[in-house]
């Protein structure tokens, strides 16, 4: 038998596990642009689908500062405090 | 050697285990097999077994493994010989040279110690044992021994058995995760399996390794140099050791790969987004000052690739720090369309001794005396910049321009982006040939050369990229004429000198985005400590 060190930063498990699914969207979701060109529209999309099919729902917007550089710690914390739900829009 | 004993449990020649509690009265011996002076004590310490064997606990550890049995028999050794396999024992109890003797107290307290051969100290132990256990003397020639004869280095100390020894100790140094790979395992394809790798067949980092990998640097294992994105991952030294050895480094080069994961963990430099564009970044790395010569970097024929050891693993050590303790993998955040053989490895050192400037990392502020890592976040290169003819200082700079035409692409021009141009020393004899020619009038040179009236950069059936038609129409034809040279400013021109003596072609390195948006190349001092 050969033992090697860990080369990675030893995140466990292997497989990054999900957040379990509650089947239902309630409280506040979050909608996060990351500042890439055009990512408002397709918020302003959802936005407008959320509304309509999930009445109850709040929604809060947030943006990143740039898409080329991690979520500053700030905002994430603010995320995780006021939101359930997050979603994110990548995309050129 | 140490003051109190340590239990053990070691095999006997016959393979059957033997515990040592640690407490006496017990000698305990430790010999090597092709050791001479340990042949000279091998009959003292029989003649003593016989004398006082009955009354105490005695042993003799040997560290050779077969040939343990060989000593015994050469000496007709009667007491239990263990085999100290691994040596584990003969480190454990601290000792340096062979033979080496330990008297132990009821308590365990070691109570008489000595290494080598002194005959006078060998007779007064055969005296205080015979005193303390109350047993008549051994009977031992001591005339015809050797009055004094050194010992031999114990085995323990062998580089590859002293690493691991001191990698497996409780008080190791060593925090990361151990993996075990089965022995009917290939480490290589094992390592492949796990996604540790960046194509190419790594070193595998085991604990004696990473051990040896960490000799190449004063700073403690667990001592934290950044957090390395995507996943914000801790690169310890230790952490950045592992991938070192994956990478093929040698322990000098350690401080190298350390200063260039502080560089580009840096807001500034933004290995995040260099990892993650589309665009294909990779990160250059232009090592300065003494250090170069120290660890046998190339700044001189074939520098930018290939055949040089540190060049090659210190650039692809780096790479897989980001990969393997930022979780950037291809596919994953690293998102490049086309990807860059840079992102392998790109490292070089500049040919300070032909530049007729200052040193890239005295310009950007260091001392010459210090050894410097600086980063560029580029997507191309290196690019050629071919001129065999031009024979007049300003022919060879204006070529060196154009050769810069290529950046993002020929037409576009005003880019706020980095460019890294590597000028060879014969492009460097022709620039000075009529004397001093200043890295600022080469810059200013550049824009002029590559300055373009505005309206070829409009969109056109050519091309779409470039100044919209709409915006071009309100500029109107005075606002059209005026000139754009290739970069917004000439403090986007960076220029090294590296390369051999012999062939008229320089080199350059394409940006990505540059600025605070993008990145920005940064500089860190090498702590050779």
């Amino acid at each position: 038998m050969t033992i090697i060190l860990d080369p990675t930063d030893e995140r466990v498990p292997v497989v990054r596990q999900i957040t379990e699914r509650t089947g239902s969207v309630q409280g506040v979701v979050g909608l996060l642009n990351i500042s890439k060109p055009r990512g408002n529209i397709l918020l302003d999309e959802l936005d407008r689908l959320i509304a309509e099919g999930a009445p109850g729902v709040e929604i809060r917007r947030y943006t990143k500062p740039t898409f080329a550089k991690p979520c500053p710690d700030a905002l994430r914390h603010q995320i995780r405090d006021e939101c359930d739900f997050m979603i994110e829009a990548l995309a050129d | 050697m140490i003051d109190a004993a340590r239990s053990f449990t070691l095999t006997n020649l016959d393979g059957v285990a033997h515990a040592f509690d640690g407490t006496g009265p017990a000698l305990v011996c430790f010999v090597k097999e092709d050791c001479e002076t340990c042949n000279i004590a091998g009959p003292v310490i029989e003649g003593m077994f016989k004398a006082y064997g009955s009354g105490i606990d005695m042993v003799v550890l040997g560290q050779s493994g077969d040939n343990n049995a060989v000593f015994a028999r050469r000496h007709g050794l009667t007491m239990p010989v263990l085999a100290d396999a691994g040596c584990k024992a003969s480190f454990d109890w601290d000792i340096e040279i062979v033979p080496a003797v330990f008297w132990i107290d009821e308590a365990g307290k070691v109570v008489t110690k000595f290494e080598g051969f002194v005959r006078d100290d060998w007779q007064a132990l055969s005296d205080q044992i015979a005193a303390e256990t109350g047993q008549p003397n051994a009977q031992i020639d001591w005339d015809s021994l050797p009055p004094w004869r050194p010992g031999c280095g114990s085995k323990h100390f062998d580089p590859e058995i002293y690493d691991k020894l001191r990698a497996e100790a409780d008080g190791s140094v060593l925090r990361a995760r151990k993996v075990e790979v089965a022995s009917g395992d290939d480490v290589a394809e094992f390592m492949f399996d796990q996604g540790f790798s960046d194509g190419l067949p790594l070193v595998p980092p085991t604990p004696e390794r990473v051990m040896r990998m960490l000799a190449g640097t004063h700073r403690d294992p667990q001592e934290v140099i950044a957090t390395v994105p995507p996943n914000m991952g801790v690169a310890t030294v230790e952490k950045i050791a592992i991938n070192a050895v994956m990478a093929g480094c040698k322990p000098e080069y350690l401080p190298v790969v350390i200063a260039a994961v502080e560089a580009v963990c840096t807001d500034e430099f933004n290995i995040h987004g260099v990892t993650a564009t589309t665009m294909g970044a990779a990160t250059v790395m232009v090592v300065n000052g003494p250090v170069v010569e120290k660890i046998g970097m190339n700044a001189g024929l074939g520098a930018m690739g290939a055949g040089n050891r540190a060049n090659a693993t210190i650039g692809r050590a780096l790479r897989l720090v980001i990969r393997n303790v930022g979780g950037a993998t291809t596919g994953g955040v690293e998102r490049s369309t086309l990807g860059n053989p840079m992102k392998y490895t790109m490292c070089f050192a500049e040919n300070e001794a032909v530049s007729p400037w200052e040193p890239l990392h005295v310009e950007r502020g260091f001392k010459a005396e210090d050894s410097v890592v600086t980063v560029f976040a580029m997507t191309g290169g290196p690019v050629h910049i071919v001129d065999q003819t031009s024979r007049k200082p300003d022919q060879i700079a204006g070529s060196l321009g154009q050769g810069l035409e290529g950046v993002f692409m020929p037409k576009l021009h005003n880019l706020p982006v980095d460019a890294l141009l590597v000028v060879c020393p014969e492009h460097i004899n022709t620039l000075t040939v009529e004397g001093d020619y200043s890295k600022d009038r080469l810059r200013d040179r550049i824009q002029e050369v590559t300055s373009r009236p505005l309206r070829e950069m409009v969109q056109n059936d050519h091309s779409g990229a470039g100044i919209p038609v709409a915006d071009a129409e309100k500029m109107g034809p005075e606002k059209l004429a005026q000139l754009a040279p290739k970069f917004a400013g000439k403090e986007y021109i960076h220029i090294v000198v590296a390369g051999g003596e012999a062939g008229k072609f320089s080199s350059a390195f394409h940006g990505w985005a540059t600025g605070a948006v993008g990145s920005i190349s940064v500089s860190r001092k090498i702590d050779l400590g």
